[in-house]
């Protein structure tokens, strides 16, 4: 008797734990992360609209159900594009058959050099999912205000290479940004923060 | 007469390689897929006496450039730079978070397991310049270097 009601007990709470589960995307705030830094009060990258390889426009929205991930960066970049991008195929694949609902999004900040094809190619050489998206200058240069991502081009003779921000920016579900991730953090610091936002969202 | 001048370019070419003592392990590209301009070259350099990397050279590409990159408040900020030091008896990480190799306008992609010739000139204290030959392997797009997999850098 007593055992059948601890039972009981036991799947109400599961009841109300998953009830949670739905629930708590509503709560912007609380979670607590490890390593990366809770963005929950910020609101960055709600408005921006920039194309795929394919010329179809996507923006926050396009990505919902997905857990996006969005960085940005530009293929002529030597460290700490190609690091993030293959954390972030790391962590996708630490993270198990959650990992599929992740959307890794790149948005390039030299769209003058990267053209969409190899744009394309470049990041999908890191995994078949990941998406990379641009725009014009103008386009590139207001989503980038958007994020408080900060770039600018580095003359090298004939040349520029670019200096920017490389965090990561990862929104829930339902377009809810929530965390950031610095690009001195492993890809499995990043898999136990991505977790945490996926287990609420 | 010729056998002893070719002892003398054998004597030559052993003082020479005494005086050669700029080491160089673990060279390496990073794959690019087709079209893509540009890429790094990483590697460690070793000196025996005091001297400074100046000059990369490579028929893979039509510019290479020494840069530096540096990371501060998760900015990653890049820098051309004149010369690496490189301490005597220290080795020197040419890796893409620190000094690095920019391979720019390729002469064509660079696959995975290409062998890439590098020429490294190095200028000890005395202003003498070395060249060194190196081939770099190839790696793929998505090599990490190792410390990433084992935590925060800073």
């Amino acid at each position: 008797m007593n055992e059948l009601l601890t039972r009981r007990r036991v799947v109400t709470g599961l009841g109300l734990l998953s009830l949670g589960l739905i629930a708590g995307c509503d709560s912007g705030s609380g979670l607590s992360y490890k390593y990366g830094k809770d963005l929950s009060n910020e609101i960055l990258g709600r408005k921006f609209k920039l194309r795929d390889a394919e010329g179809t426009e996507m923006m926050l929205g396009s990505f919902r159900g997905m857990m996006p991930m969005i960085f940005f960066g530009f293929t002529q970049c030597p460290a700490v594009c190609p690091t993030a991008l293959a954390r972030a195929a790391q962590a996708k694949k630490m993270m198990g058959p959650d990992g599929d609902r992740l959307q890794v999004v790149f948005i390039t900040l030299d769209p003058e050099r990267d053209k969409p094809a190899m744009l394309d190619a470049y990041v999908k050489a890191f995994d078949p999912s990941f998406i990379a998206l641009s725009g014009t200058l103008e386009e590139t240069a207001a989503t980038a205000k958007e994020f408080k991502v900060f770039y600018e081009k580095i003359p090298t003779g004939d040349s520029y290479t670019m200096s920017h921000t490389a965090t990561s920016f990862v929104f829930d579900s339902r377009g809810v940004l929530r965390l950031g991730l610095s690009p001195s953090l492993s890809a499995k610091q990043c898999t136990e923060d991505l977790l945490t936002v996926m287990s609420v969202c | 007469m010729k056998p002893v001048n070719y002892l003398l370019l054998s004597l030559l070419g052993m003082s020479l390689h005494v005086s050669a003592q700029t080491v160089v392990d673990d060279a390496w590209v990073r794959a690019t897929v087709a079209g893509q301009p540009s890429t790094g070259a990483f590697m460690h350099i070793t000196a025996s006496s005091d001297s400074k990397l100046v000059e990369v050279q490579s028929p893979a590409a039509k510019t290479v450039q020494i840069h530096e990159s540096k990371m501060e408040n998760d900015v990653m900020s890049m820098q051309p730079v004149a010369s690496v030091p490189l301490p005597a008896g220290k080795s020197v990480a040419i890796v893409p978070e620190g000094y690095h190799v920019m391979l720019i306008d390729l002469v064509g992609q660079i696959k995975v397991g290409d062998q890439v010739p590098l020429t490294l000139i190095v200028e000890d204290s005395k202003g003498v310049k070395e060249s060194i030959e190196v081939k770099a392997k190839a790696r793929a797009l998505n090599s990490m270097p190792m410390h990433h997999d084992h935590g925060a850098m800073h």
